[in-house]
């Protein structure tokens, strides 16, 4: 049943990317001030917004380990975590070939990009943790608590678009904005393509789920083959 | 004995066992000096930007320092199983550790007024005239740091490669409440007004109160199997 779920998503993805891809590349015409180079958004946003909606139910997900103690829980958790940490990375590689492109570097410290980085640096912290610790149920435990932690320092990265200054480009999307500082058919392209790498991020993070599930399993054997 | 009470005999007992070994205080305050001393080689130390950037060399000398006395925090618990007998005491496992945050608050805060004044000497810097906003910087990110410091002691404590894992998790978690410290405290060297940096003070009780939460709700988790 995962089997046939991740193959349709991986199908649905590639079909919405390609068209994705087609109307990015070749119908959408370029940006007045940016050019050719501001279809890089299209990527760089969503890819932020993938990551932090993963971080943020991997925090829901550790809550309901704390609840319920189903391990089902853990392993989806890990397993979106791993994929947003991709993801937040793809956030920041683009972003800096954007920022090369547009203003001459590769990076600047401005509060945003340096909050990202936080993020993604707190959860590779998380990943290294879990390859630590040997007994599963402390290391469910553990994770969800930093998991938490973690998500609390999400919190003060999303907001930081408000708190500080800083030299990122500012809001553009409608519903940030009210209206007016982004094309609609541009806007519309960037849901779809968040869309797509959504259903992306779904099939990767049900296939991680898969190897943890595997991975339980093979250590509840050995357990049992020890006692 | 309510929450409060038994956090304070915690704090009393590790600061009690400091001050008789002073293992962790020397360690790490010689660590802050050697830091402040290796960053003079890496500008001039009497250049007119040291107040600009004074804030963050004490900063990052702190948390470094502070690695020290977070390990030590939790891991003096281990041998004898004494860690194990304070969990199944009475005492509420938030409770111990915020006792543990308060010693680390106390040994931190010692640590960075010993780095302030060798600071100032190495660097010739006047702190003197604003020393109350220095406080309030010192005492609001100081508290962050322990508590953090606290919590990431108690989950690296069974763990393989503790000393390793302990600042890998920690610093990028303490960021957010370095950034508002090392900001507040280059004004404050620079003798600028403190009324334009205001929103920092905000971003510092936040992080001070969200972090105090989550540490006093996960500590069962976090502690007890």
């Amino acid at each position: 049943m995962r089997e046939k779920l991740i193959i349709a998503l991986a199908a649905g993805a590639a079909i919405l990317l390609a068209y994705n891809l087609y109307n990015i590349f070749l119908v959408l015409p370029d940006e007045i001030a940016q050019g050719y180079m501001y279809r890089i958004i299209y990527f760089h946003v969503p890819a932020a917004w993938v990551g932090m909606i993963g971080f943020f139910a991997a925090m829901t997900l550790s809550v309901l380990y704390l609840a319920s103690g189903n391990f089902r829980y853990d392993s989806l958790a890990a397993s979106i975590v791993e994929v947003s940490v991709v993801f937040s990375t793809v956030n920041l590689v683009t972003g800096s070939i954007w920022g090369r492109v547009q203003w001459g570097i590769w990076w600047t410290w401005d509060y945003r990009l340096t909050s990202q980085l936080v993020c993604v640096l707190t959860f590779a912290g998380y990943l290294m943790m879990r390859q630590a610790i040997d007994e599963p149920t402390q290391r469910a435990r553990l994770s969800a608590a930093l998991t938490i932690f973690g998500c609390f320092n999400v919190v003060i990265v999303w907001k930081s678009i408000e708190w500080f200054r800083n030299n990122h480009p500012g809001p553009v999307i409608s519903f940030r904005t009210g209206g007016g500082k982004m094309d609609p058919a541009m806007e519309h392209m960037l849901f779809l393509n968040f869309l797509a790498l959504l259903v992306i991020a779904s099939a990767l993070t049900l296939v991680r789920m898969r190897q943890e599930s595997t991975s339980r399993e093979i250590d509840s054997l050995r357990r049992a083959a020890h006692v | 004995m309510n929450f409060f009470a038994q956090a304070l005999a915690v704090a009393r007992k590790d600061l009690a066992i400091e001050l008789r070994t002073r293992e962790s205080l020397n360690a790490a305050g010689s660590f802050a000096i050697v830091i402040l001393l290796l960053f003079s080689f890496t500008f001039d130390p009497f250049s007119d930007d040291t107040q600009e950037f004074g804030g963050g060399l004490l900063w990052l000398a702190f948390v470094f320092a502070g690695a020290l006395v977070f390990n030590r925090g939790f891991a003096r618990e281990l041998p004898n199983e004494c860690l194990d007998t304070l969990l199944a005491s009475p005492l509420s496992a938030a409770a111990l550790i915020v006792g543990k945050a308060i010693a680390n608050f106390a040994m931190l805060l010692l640590v960075e007024l010993v780095s302030l004044f060798v600071f100032g000497i190495f660097y010739d810097v006047n702190w003197f005239p604003q020393a109350a906003w220095l406080a309030l910087v010192f005492a609001l990110a100081t508290w962050g740091v322990s508590i953090l410091g606290a919590v990431f002691g108690a989950f690296t404590v069974n763990l393989r490669l503790r000393e390793l894992m302990l600042p890998v998790i920690i610093y990028p978690l303490m960021i957010p409440l370095l950034i508002a410290a090392i900001e507040l405290t280059n004004t404050v060297l620079s003798h600028q007004p403190m009324s334009g940096q205001l929103q920092w003070i905000r971003v510092l009780v936040a992080s001070d109160i969200g972090f105090t939460t989550l540490a006093w709700v996960l500590a069962d988790t976090i502690l007890l199997n």
